[in-house]
């Protein structure tokens, strides 16, 4: 709050807070930075700081051992490069399959029961997202084994939550006078569906699949990490190795997809849009 | 009214198609059933190994119904601790080095050469995954939550740097304009005319950052960089299941706590 006097009341000139608000404000700080600075001190406990120091040192050692990059290498590449455009599009498919009827279930103005349906949609999608696609990748090598169907399946888990929370919010969003108006013709539930709300919420269905396809070509190249497939494996086995000027050709060849799916999906997204 | 259609005009609507251009939607059918075939022939899929995994499912499932937080809550209370710290420390840190790093990647405020630089340290910071920097953070300051908060650090930067640019870039000049012409300095422009044109978006990014910190604090542990992520990876080599069960119910309590506590407060900004 602005406030033009002093306690006593004669102007003194113009001031942002009154006392008590940056008061408290100060307070909120001071606490932030006791927290952070207690997080450091538990954090850093085990650090072994000779370690740290030697971090310049290291980097420059790696530095030296990466260039120059092993170019033949490249070659045994193309297989895995392949694997990793499939973990990510197989894995968006799946996704797309199976978050579109639990976004269906999460809306609230779609879903058949707000009290039961809707929270376990809810439920199903948070549960998604908050586990990150390695992380789905460790636990389905560990069930599944190692392979490319592991990192399709981590791909669509991560996936599902991704596209199903804004694919419901869009739901949420629709006009409701244009499934009035289909619903007044006397068309049947899945008539309204089909011709009220499909259309509404295609073009936000297209730009989410695209904008998660590309999210997965990024996850599904280091998915290999933990051995689901792909660019990553390759990356591991080079790490184990230390085979370093291998790892440069991996970096750039991950790079390079990387940097070429965000260029297909910004030409998809303007022919979309 | 037979005569009109007769006339040719249509008696039913029809949906307007998708493509205009037929030889176009006829390619890309084609390519896609192609690109499809080709894809799921070359999934190679171990029938045995598989039949095997059903079992492992079940069990992992039945983990989570029944998940094991006691026997070793140890190595979860250390993982745990980990993870939080690391996640505030380094969203801290990411915070105060964006903010130079923003005002400098901003055009309206900084000189070409200044915006060639921080433009440069965000590309740079962006470019590959959490995973990929915390294995050449743990190769460089060895194991343990210190490569975990230096790789969060530099995400956070980053991701937040960029967008607080554009946001410093699309403030409103009018108003920047309005403090200049009272003869403010520099600092004094960008506190009272930026700052407080950026301010909500910068709390409500930071608070969201937050989350994403914590969610990738469990995932640097895969490579050794600290963590609940190196103690979720020690239990799924060990295959109990039910302790693996129990650190991801934990990790997605806290994430839903984060995400519920960053929702509250970008609405109490806004």
């Amino acid at each position: 709050m602005a406030v033009l006097t002093d306690a006593s009341g004669s102007p003194r000139g113009w001031r942002l807070r009154t006392g008590k608000d940056s008061l408290v404000r100060w307070f909120g700080w001071l606490a932030l930075v006791a927290l952070t600075v207690f997080c450091w001190r538990v954090m850093t406990a085990d650090t072994i700081w000779v370690f740290v120091q030697d971090a310049p040192t290291q980097a420059a050692d790696i530095f030296g051992r990466m260039v120059p990059p092993r170019w033949d290498y490249a070659n045994r590449l193309w297989w895995p490069l392949w694997d990793t455009l499939n973990i990510a599009t197989l894995g968006t498919i799946i996704a797309l399959v199976l978050a579109v009827p639990l976004a269906f279930l999460a809306a609230r103005n779609t879903t058949p029961s707000v009290m039961f349906v809707r929270p376990v949609a809810l439920f199903i999608i948070v549960a998604s997202r908050s586990i990150n696609a390695l992380i789905w990748g460790l636990l389905l090598v560990a069930v599944l084994g190692p392979g490319v169907l592991a990192g399709i399946i981590a791909i669509a888990l991560r996936a599902i939550g991704f596209i199903g929370k804004l694919l419901y919010e869009a739901i949420e969003e629709i006009d409701e006078r244009q499934v009035e108006a289909i619903k007044a013709t006397g068309a049947s539930g899945a008539q309204v569906m089909a011709y009220g709300i499909v259309p509404q919420i295609l073009p936000a269905l297209a730009t989410i699949a695209v904008f998660r396809w590309d999210i997965n070509i990024r996850e599904s190249t280091v998915l290999g990490l933990v051995g689901a497939g792909g660019l990553g494996l390759a990356l591991e086995a080079s790490l184990n190795t230390l085979a370093w000027p291998q790892v440069t050709v991996i970096l750039l060849m991950i790079l390079a997809t990387v940097l070429v799916s965000e260029w297909v999906t910004a030409k998809v997204r303007r022919a979309i849009i | 009214m037979s005569t009109v259609a007769a006339a040719g005009y249509p008696r039913a609507w029809r949906r307007p198609p998708f493509f205009r251009n037929r030889t176009l939607k006829w390619a890309l059918v084609t390519g896609a059933v192609v690109y499809l075939l080709l894809a799921l022939a070359s999934v190679e899929v171990n029938w045995a190994r598989l039949s095997e995994g059903w079992l492992r499912a079940a069990r992992l499932f039945a983990g989570f119904l029944t998940p094991d937080f006691v026997s070793r809550w140890g190595d979860i209370w250390q993982g745990l601790i980990e993870s939080l710290t690391m996640t505030v420390t380094s969203t801290v840190a990411g915070i105060l080095l964006s903010v130079p790093i923003a005002l400098g990647a901003a055009r309206n405020l900084a000189p070409w050469w200044l915006y060639g630089i921080c433009r440069g340290i965000i590309a740079l910071a962006r470019v590959f995954q959490e995973i990929i920097i915390a294995i050449f953070f743990v190769a460089m300051v060895g194991f343990g939550p210190f490569a975990g908060f230096l790789t969060l650090s530099l995400s956070t930067i980053g991701f937040l740097a960029k967008l607080l640019a554009d946001d410093i870039e699309e403030a409103d000049p009018s108003q920047v304009e309005a403090v200049r012409a009272t003869g403010a300095g520099w600092w004094q422009t960008v506190d009272y005319a930026i700052a407080s044109q950026v301010m909500p978006r910068l709390i409500g990014l930071s608070a969201y950052r937050f989350d994403i910190n914590f969610r990738e604090s469990a995932v640097v542990g895969i490579v050794g960089a600290g963590g609940i992520g190196a103690t979720l990876n020690t239990a799924l080599d060990r295959y109990e299941f039910d302790s693996a069960a129990a650190i991801l119910l934990i990790i997605i309590g806290i994430v839903m706590l984060c995400e519920y506590g960053s929702g509250m407060i970008r609405k109490r900004i806004q």
